[in-house]
C-alpha cells in the first residue's frame, strides 16, 4: 500500500504520464480516497495550467523596438 | 485567390534560415520576429530582472545573427536560440549573484523529500476573478521566490514544453535532476499559490 509520501513524491511523474501503470493504478486509487493527496494534485495540475494559459512577462513595445534597432544596427551593415 | 500577408508568416522555418545564412537580413528578421516575445520571456525567467532580460534579448539574437553559419539545422531554431539565450542568462547571474543581489530561497535548495505546507483547496477559478495585471503579478511573484535554476527548469519544461532530455541538455543537467528540480518547482509554485486563492481568502 502506498502512503501520502509516496504519492506527494510521485505526483510529478504522474502529472507527466511517467509511472508505470502498477504505481499508477495504486496512486490514481490513493487519491480516491485521500481527500488531502487529491487537492494537492488538482491544485499543481492547475498551478501548471496558470502558468501555461497566462501571457506573462508580454513584450514591452519600447524593448522590442531598441532590439530591432541594435538588429538593424549590427548586422544590416554586414549583409 | 489572391495571396495574403499569411504566404510570408507562414513561410517554412528552413527557408527562412536557408535565406538568412544567405545574408538576407529580412529573413533573419522575420525569425526574430517569431521568438522575440518567447526569447524575452525566457530572459525575465533565468535572471528575475527586466533589464537584464533585455540585454539577453538582443545579445542572444545578435549572437545567433553572427553564428548562423555554424547553426547546423540537426535541431529546431527555438532550441538552437533557447541555448543561447539561456547561456547568456546565466552568465548574467553568475556575475549578479558574485554582488550578492540574487536572493536564494531557502526552503527549496535542500535534498530529499518534501512536505507541501498548504493543504487548503482553492476556490474554484481563481484566476476568473482576478484583473489579468494582478493575476500577472501574483504568477510573478511567486516564480520570483524560486531559485534560478528551478524557475528555468519549470518555465522550459512547463511553459515552453521542451521535453525532459532537452531541458537537461540545455541546462547541463542530468534527467533525474531536472525532474528532482521540476518537482520541487511545482510544489513550491502551488504552496505560494494556494497562500492566495485558498477558500475562504479573497
Amino acid at each position: 500500500l502506498i502512503t501520502c509520501k509516496d504519492v506527494i513524491n510521485e505526483i510529478s511523474n504522474y502529472l507527466d504520464g511517467e509511472l508505470d501503470e502498477d504505481l499508477k493504478r495504486h496512486l490514481s486509487e490513493h487519491l480516491k480516497k485521500c481527500d488531502d493527496c487529491q487537492v494537492i494534485f488538482d491544485t499543481t495540475r492547475k498551478t501548471i495550467e496558470l502558468y501555461c494559459n497566462g501571457e506573462l512577462y508580454p513584450l514591452p513595445d519600447p524593448v522590442r523596438d531598441r532590439l530591432h534597432q541594435a538588429l538593424r544596427r549590427n548586422c544590416q551593415r554586414t549583409t | 485567390m489572391r495571396e495574403g500577408p499569411q504566404t510570408v508568416l507562414a513561410k517554412d522555418e528552413s527557408t527562412l534560415v536557408s535565406e538568412a545564412k544567405a545574408g538576407n537580413f529580412a529573413a533573419f528578421e522575420e525569425l526574430v520576429n517569431r521568438y522575440e516575445k518567447k526569447i524575452y520571456r525566457l530572459g525575465l525567467n533565468v535572471t528575475g530582472n527586466p533589464e537584464d532580460a533585455e540585454e539577453v534579448l538582443q545579445e542572444t539574437f545578435l549572437k545567433a545573427f553572427q553564428h548562423l553559419a555554424n547553426f547546423r539545422e540537426d535541431s529546431r531554431f527555438y532550441t538552437w536560440i533557447v541555448r543561447i539565450a539561456v547561456n547568456e542568462g546565466l552568465m548574467k547571474l553568475r556575475k549578479r549573484r558574485s554582488d550578492k543581489s540574487v536572493p536564494i530561497a531557502d526552503d527549496v535548495d535542500e535534498e530529499g523529500s518534501i512536505i507541501p505546507r498548504e493543504f487548503a483547496d482553492w476556490r474554484p477559478n481563481p484566476e476568473q476573478q482576478l484583473a489579468q495585471s494582478e493575476l500577472e503579478s501574483i504568477l510573478s511573484n511567486a516564480a520570483r521566490s524560486l531559485p534560478p535554476t528551478f524557475r528555468t527548469v519549470f518555465f522550459l519544461r512547463d511553459v515552453e514544453g521542451l521535453s525532459t532530455q532537452e531541458t537537461a541538455e540545455l541546462l547541463n543537467l542530468t534527467v533525474s535532476a531536472v525532474k528532482a528540480r521540476l518537482f520541487r518547482a511545482r510544489l513550491h509554485l502551488r504552496d505560494e499559490l494556494t497562500k492566495v486563492f485558498k477558500r475562504g481568502e479573497t
